[in-house]
């Protein structure tokens, strides 16, 4: 994509801060990202890096209190959607973005059909009367691999296998052909053949109707095999953004290149021991000041404990357009 | 790590076993049919072995794990744990049995409470089935959250406040509580990043070099399971399609199913992903309500040929320790092989690395 496309979603400076007992968490510190039609983002990172509340912070998806979506615009379609109404943005979740939640078992109600929860958008967002409904809730179905579709509406969640539902919560997610499909974790539960219909599915659908999708994983096969570009998130920032066959050939925070040696591997020799990245991840009680990874990097000195790196670029494109990095050693180290 | 002439009883033995949901409908919920999510499962786990269980979703692998621990009455058939028959056990042996065999759960959120802090959440086995006092069951608390890799300061936190991954790690620790000798892992480490997968599984490895647990891992992650499992139970439609030592069914696997998946894993290099030929499977998935006639996997299997449409293979051991349910390979069984229901040739053959 052209460094002049227009992004059918803009994410600048956003900052999510939780209250609890305990005192605040700030999960998400000034995170950035835009998207480009039909391009799909990956985003990888630490398991409580902030990857979540990211996204469901972007729509007005956290109970406040305790949430607190403290700073940053998300421009979509000409409005900021951190500024308008609850019922202008119940309609933007509805129609303009679907939503694939990590957790499909709490956010499939379990007192309604899977078939109603289907229809359920189809009906207040594409005017479809019940009949049509239904139809198009069991082509939805079948289209993410699910057999008997029109039997199987008539199921409530708990008689769903895990992959299933998180089938049905794709199925709903892509209901209502939205210009963004936001998918947190949603072939985790999946086995790679059906998890392979579905990227092909998605990469269909990319096609034909030009969605712009977010694909959170930590799955790097996965990515590997679809993502345009990828962000890697650390202790609630980007620590890393590149076009995929960049980040996977020249990774250059210290963290991506951990991550990048932790995958087993299903052919070559079979390690006794699985690397790990040694150390804790990052507490985030308060508003960041040194490095998040500062603790568990080999490369770390002074500055990394004085000052929060910023995301610069690599290659003298504008940050988030070509290769950029929040890294004190990997900047000194170009400097050097 | 195990001595091959010792310990040569199977912790578990499960023997036939069928797990149907009854289906009601019209007005008068009346029964109609049965969604047959395992229809005749036999294997064996050693102790301190490590059996993956894989297959597509929805074939049956979390009912199996379900009902190994006895969380369903089932249909039908026998499952054996530690020289007991788990199905015959009343309500209070069976909580006596608990804490040998403990499970974690796929779904994270849905099997914590969520009015419970994290430190009960763990300590919840601890007071159930110990009298241990308050300081020692925190410590214990405390040394699980280190093992799992969850900050001490988390500890009254509750399970809203985590994200996916950190949530499955407390069940994980939950499940380790009480030192179990068994342990289902239903997806222990699907929600997790890669190094935190990695820490989890180093852990399990662990324990089980420790305390000689032993393992039924149920995972969709081949590369992960090629790392920790022993040997390797292929699932189809609520039956297995081929059991053989881990090494043996990643060099070559043999049943079609076992084929086809294998082809289909993500490669974790942009490169080499986008130039892979992966076997795709056309056709429909039948419905576990209504399976075909025949083989299971006939009506997607790329080999299928008419015997398969009218009779279902049997799981036979068709290389020594390899067992296959398929009418390809009829003609090699192994001698005088009955398959998984033959105890002691199994692992004779099955003994774990
Ligand atoms: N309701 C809440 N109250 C307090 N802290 C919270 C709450 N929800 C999330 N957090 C914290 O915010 C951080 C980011 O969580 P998030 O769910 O975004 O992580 P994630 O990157 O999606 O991780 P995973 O890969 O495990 O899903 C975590 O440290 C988590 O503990
Ligand atoms: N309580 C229930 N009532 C009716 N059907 C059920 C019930 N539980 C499971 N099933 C059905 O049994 C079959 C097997 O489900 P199971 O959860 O064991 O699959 P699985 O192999 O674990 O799949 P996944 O990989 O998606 O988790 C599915 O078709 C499912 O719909
Ligand atoms: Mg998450
Ligand atoms: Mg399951």
């Amino acid at each position: 994509m052209a460094d002049g496309a227009t992004p059918v979603l803009d994410v600048r400076g956003l900052k999510t801060v939780f209250r609890t007992r305990g005192g605040e968490v700030h999960a998400v510190n000034g995170v950035s990202f835009h998207l480009d039609p039909g391009e799909l983002l990956g985003v990888v990172g630490e398991s409580g890096s902030g990857k979540s509340v990211t996204m469901m912070s972007l729509i007005g998806l956290l109970p406040s209190p305790p949430a607190d979506v403290r700073g940053g615009t998300v421009m979509l379609g000409g409005r900021d959607l951190l500024r308008i109404g609850a019922d202008d943005l119940r309609d933007v979740r509805g129609a303009k973005v679907g939503f694939v939640f990590q957790d499909p078992m709490t956010s499939l109600n379990p007192v309604f059909t899977v078939g109603n929860q289907i229809m359920e958008p189809l009906i207040r967002h594409m005017g479809m009367t019940k009949q049509q409904a239904e139809v198009r809730a069991a082509e939805l179905l079948s289209l993410v691999g699910i057999p008997d579709a029109k039997k199987r509406l008539k199921s409530y969640p708990h008689q769903f296998s895990g992959g299933m539902r998180q089938r049905v919560m794709i199925a709903i997610a892509l209901a209502c052909d939205p210009d963004v499909l936001i998918a947190d974790e949603p072939t985790t539960a999946l086995d790679v053949t059906i998890q392979a219909q579905i990227l092909e599915l998605v990469k269909d659908l990319r096609q034909k109707l030009g969605m712009a999708i977010v694909w959170i994983t930590h799955d790097l096969g996965v990515i590997a095999g679809i993502a345009d570009r990828v962000m890697v998130m650390y202790g609630g920032q980007v620590v890393e953004q590149a076009p995929v066959r960049e980040l996977f050939s020249n990774p250059q925070h210290p963290y991506t290149r951990a991550l990048l040696k932790t995958i087993p591997s299903l052919t070559g020799a079979r390690e006794d021991r699985l690397q790990v990245i040694q150390g804790q991840p990052p507490i985030l009680a308060g508003e960041p000041t040194a490095c998040p990874f500062r603790a568990r990097c080999a490369h770390v000195f002074d500055r990394c404990h004085a000052e929060n790196p910023q995301r610069r670029a690599l290659d003298g494109r504008p940050v988030g357009r070509g290769h950029d990095v929040a890294c004190h050693w990997t900047a000194e180290a170009r400097d050097a | 790590m195990l001595d091959a002439t010792a310990a040569l009883r199977p912790l578990v033995q499960v023997r036939d076993l069928k797990m149907y949901f009854p289906i009601y409908s019209g007005l008068l919920r009346r029964h109609t049919g049965d969604v047959k999510a395992v229809d005749g499962v036999s294997f064996d786990i050693l102790p301190g072995e490590t059996l993956g269980l894989v297959g597509e979703s929805g074939c049956g692998k979390s009912t199996v794990g379900r009902a190994l621990l006895r969380l369903y009455e089932i249909t039908g058939g026998t499952v054996v744990v530690n020289g007991t028959d788990i199905a015959s056990l009343d309500s209070e042996a069976l909580r006596r049995a608990r804490p040998q065999m403990q499970m974690v759960f796929q779904d994270p959120q849905a099997s914590l409470n969520p009015r419970m802090s994290l430190a009960d959440i763990i300590g919840e086995p601890l007071r159930e089935h110990t009298d241990w006092d308050a300081s020692r069951k925190l410590a214990r608390v405390y040394e699980l959250m280190d093992a799992v890799g969850l900050n001490r300061r988390f500890a009254n936190r509750f399970p809203h406040e985590f994200s996916g991954g950190q949530r499955q790690r407390i069940g994980i620790a939950r499940a380790l509580a009480l030192n179990p000798r068994f342990i289902v892992c239903d997806e222990p480490i699907a929600a997790l990043d890669v190094s935190i997968q990695a820490q989890v599984v180093n852990l399990l490895e662990d324990l089980q070099d420790q305390f000689g647990l032993t393992y039924l891992f149920i995972s969709h992650d081949l590369s992960m399971v090629r790392h920790i499992a022993d040997r390797v139970a292929v699932m189809y439609l609520g039956r297995i399609a081929e059991l053989s030592p881990r090494d043996a069914l990643y060099a070559r696997p043999l049943h079609p199913y076992a084929e086809a998946l294998l082809s289909a894993v993500p490669e974790p290099d942009p490169t080499l992903a986008r130039a892979r030929q992966r076997i795709v499977l056309q056709g429909d998935v039948p419905s576990p309500a209504n399976p075909p006639k025949g083989c299971n996997f006939c009506t997607r299997c790329p080999k299928v040929f008419d015997l398969c449409r009218e009779v279902k293979p049997e799981l036979a051991e068709v290389e020594p320790g390899r067992f296959v349910a398929c009418h390809l390979f009829a003609n090699t069984s192994v001698a005088g092989s009955t398959g998984a229901s033959d105890a002691t040739e199994q692992t004779q053959q099955g003994v774990p690395r």
